[in-house]
């Protein structure tokens, strides 16, 4: 591993205790993914970053801010990528994953606050994340209340951008949201120092459509009836999506897409035909949460496809970018960014909707909800989720857990339960 | 040591006498709980010859070896000279053995672990003779409710890490009011109707402790701890769609006549339960160990 000692240094971090998380990371890595027999070769970028993912991508982030650009920290799917490339800035996803940030959290947070802002909270706080360090402000949004709290409390430590998602879905809360989006970008221009343009925007538009266009190749290829990837290793590549150069990381998941469609045409599958196809739907899963899919892929099963902002969410629905004005532009942001069917609007038909017809179109046997605990939008849709499913005689597991490892027996205890269930249909 | 197999669950051979051709003369299920540690011996015929259960204590390693040694010890085995898989005797025919429970992990010489969600089930519906049925298993540490819908499980919850609405919870409030929880349940009949939080074991406690404070006779908080219990097993009911089967308690639990007819009460119907209720999860890994040996 190269030397990156200098750098968090730099970065004002308390090294003694990022030196703890240092020390546990690998192992979590080596139990959760190389473990894994038949993997995909290109999985190695993956690899590479993760092995040094608080030293490679950091690095870069830093060279670039001293060529004079800026680096926004985003906690949501609902903030316009597209906005900030178009200005010359760089997006990085900030949301915490593990249960090492969550005492910082818990320190000025309510105990009861779901694990991923607590862990991100105490990223920040505690000084043991480079990406939170890199940041020169951070971008948030109104998605749920523990989060509009939090950002509070962010705001004493760091600028931050805060953008009021709309709660419906009506034709007056897309043209709401188009003007939150021209006003971000008013803000960004303001930030960067650079003018957002019809022509620098169209190509901000076409550089995130392919990277989304790339990420859903490779969640094509998981359809197949001849499971070419694990979901761990999906997961990884979705998780890491959110911190990469967009270009790149295109490059990269076309060219995974590319093996994957080559095991397809040779009928290399990473599990034993037969085995039972899960599609996992909830919360995000932040790096390095990957403990509900090495449970299921332990105990028999395969993750086919995240009905997750770390998944469909995130890719799904290109933007129309035939727009000639930045206000056109604007709107074919907002209708696009507004199809995400987030369990922070009311009502919110539409997630079903998607949850049915990925459980169809992946072939799933059976769904597997799970929400994080203290996520309250989550947890309460879960009722109208399972009976929705049920209808459609799709199984249905509804779990909540969070970033302990402590409840991990008796997670895999239902997961068993529910694939033994399935085996037996 | 873990040497338990998954189950991959390709294994849809059900137990039919009919169907057995060689093997062992019996099968061993054992289901090692978070509080006891049960142990069924079953014969081909589905027979349950021999049951046996022991505190699982603080090592399930430990449990699960003095399990096998009292099996090797048990006349009727050692007679016909009968061994455990991966026992070290090699003597005579290899009993079939499937683990279940929490610590179905540490039974190194089992075939096959089954999770107690499978055995409970299949368990339940040898021990009621139905092939539909709503189980309520009421464990050390975990609640289960289970469907049985044409002998397979259609759907089942359980509780969160919280102890609440389990076993582990009674005997806490057992041991505040300084009985055992057999005592509580029959002195709860006695009780009048007073309540406490079913949402968390230690708010609970504290519940109880305040109403010892204030006088409150033993009979009434005896009926509160039941009835908390009791709630608890109906707020989890919400999450499920019961099926057109009987309503049946397995587990630790089900001995206590007043404590069944609460559940009966506040579900509206009898609660069917069985003297060989409380190894269930028992049975149905013997079950499982006896399809085994079923060549197909």
């Amino acid at each position: 591993m190269a030397d990156y000692v200098k750098m968090w240094e730099d970065l004002g971090m308390d090294l003694e205790t990022h030196d703890l998380l240092c020390q546990v990371l690998p192992t979590a890595v080596g139990d959760v993914f190389m473990t894994q027999e038949n993997r995909p070769k290109a999985m190695d970028f993956w690899d590479l970053v993760i092995s040094e993912v608080h030293g490679i991508r950091p690095a870069e982030l830093i060279e670039e801010q001293k060529k004079g650009r800026k680096v926004f920290g985003t906690f949501c799917v609902f903030v316009p990528d597209e906005v900030i490339v178009a200005a010359n800035g760089i997006v990085t996803g900030l949301c915490g994953g593990s249960q090492f940030w969550v005492p910082g959290g818990e320190a000025v947070l309510p105990k009861n606050t779901c694990p991923l802002i607590k862990a991100s909270v105490g990223a920040r706080l505690g000084r043991t994340c480079p990406f939170f360090r890199i940041a020169d402000v951070y971008v948030g949004e109104t998605t749920c209340d523990g989060k509009k709290k939090a950002y509070e409390i962010l705001g004493q430590d760091v600028p931050m951008l805060i953008m009021d998602v709309p709660q419906m879905k009506r034709p007056k809360d897309i043209l709401k949201w188009k003007d939150e989006i021209a006003e971000f970008a008013e803000k960004v221009e303001e930030i960067t120092g650079n003018r957002i343009t019809v022509e620098n925007l169209k190509e901000a538009i076409r550089i995130i459509n392919e990277k989304r266009k790339a990420l859903k190749r490779v969640y094509e290829a998981r359809k197949s009836e001849c499971l070419p990837i694990s979901g761990r290793d999906s997961l990884l590549m979705t998780q890491i999506s959110f911190f990469d150069d967009p270009e790149r990381c295109a490059q990269m998941c076309n060219r995974l897409a590319d093996e994957l469609e080559e095991r397809i045409r040779d009928g290399v599958s990473v599990v034993p035909a037969g085995t039972k196809r899960i599609l996992l739907t909830g919360t995000p899963l932040a790096v390095p949460n990957w403990k509900l899919h090495n449970i299921i892929e332990t105990s028999g099963a395969a993750v086919v496809c995240e009905e997750m902002c770390t998944g469909t969410r995130y890719f799904e629905n290109l933007v129309d970018d035939s727009g000639e004005t930045l206000e056109e532009l604007f709107m074919a942001l907002s209708e696009r960014y507004m199809k995400n069917n987030c369990a922070c609007f009311t009502p919110n038909p539409g997630r079903i909707e998607d949850i049915i017809r990925l459980a169809r179109e992946y072939k799933a046997d059976g769904v597997i909800d799970c929400s994080l605990k203290f996520c309250g939008l989550y947890d309460i849709e879960k009722k109208s989720v399972a009976e929705a499913l049920k209808a459609e005689g799709i199984p249905v597991l509804s779990l909540e857990t969070d970033y302990e490892d402590s409840d991990a027996g008796q997670l895999r205890t239902r997961i068993e339960a529910f694939v033994e269930m399935l085996n037996e249909r | 040591m873990n040497v338990c197999t998954m189950n991959t669950g390709n294994d849809k051979r059900a137990y039919s006498p009919d169907g057995m051709q060689e093997g062992s003369p019996y099968a061993v299920g054992i289901d090692i709980g978070s509080t006891c540690a049960k142990t069924i011996v079953m014969d081909r015929k589905g027979t349950i010859v021999y049951r046996n259960v022991r505190p699982t204590g603080w090592s399930s390693v430990e449990t699960a070896e003095a399990i096998r040694q009292d099996l090797l010890a048990n006349p009727r085995l050692k007679d016909l000279g009968c061994s455990l898989p991966r026992g070290g005797e090699d003597q005579g025919p290899v009993l079939r053995c499937v683990a279940t429970g929490y610590g179905r992990i540490s039974v190194p010489y089992a075939d096959k672990c089954v999770t107690e969600i499978s055995c409970h089930a299949k368990g339940a519906v040898h021990l009621f003779g139905s092939p539909d049925l709503n189980v309520i298993d009421i464990g050390g540490q975990d609640t289960k409710l289970i469907v049985i819908d044409n002998s397979m499980v259609a759907e089942f919850v359980m509780n969160d890490k919280c102890s609440a609405g389990t076993g582990r919870f009674l005997e806490i409030m057992a041991n505040s009011l300084s009985v055992t929880p057999a005592e509580l349940c029959e002195m709860a009949s006695r009780g009048k109707e007073t309540h406490i939080s079913s949402l968390c074991t230690v708010f609970a406690e504290s519940e109880v402790i305040n109403l010892i404070g204030r006088g409150t006779p033993r009979e009434d908080i005896a009926y509160a701890v039941v009835d908390s219990i009791v709630q608890k097993v109906k707020a989890q009911s919400g999450k499920l769609s019961f099926g057109k089967g009987a309503l049946c308690l397995t587990g630790g639990l089900c001995d206590f006549a007043y404590f069944r007819e609460m559940l009966g009460r506040t579900f509206r119907g009898e609660v069917l339960t069985s003297p060989d209720a409380r190894f269930a999860g028992a049975v149905g890994a013997a079950l499982y160990a006896l399809a085994l040996d079923v060549r197909l």
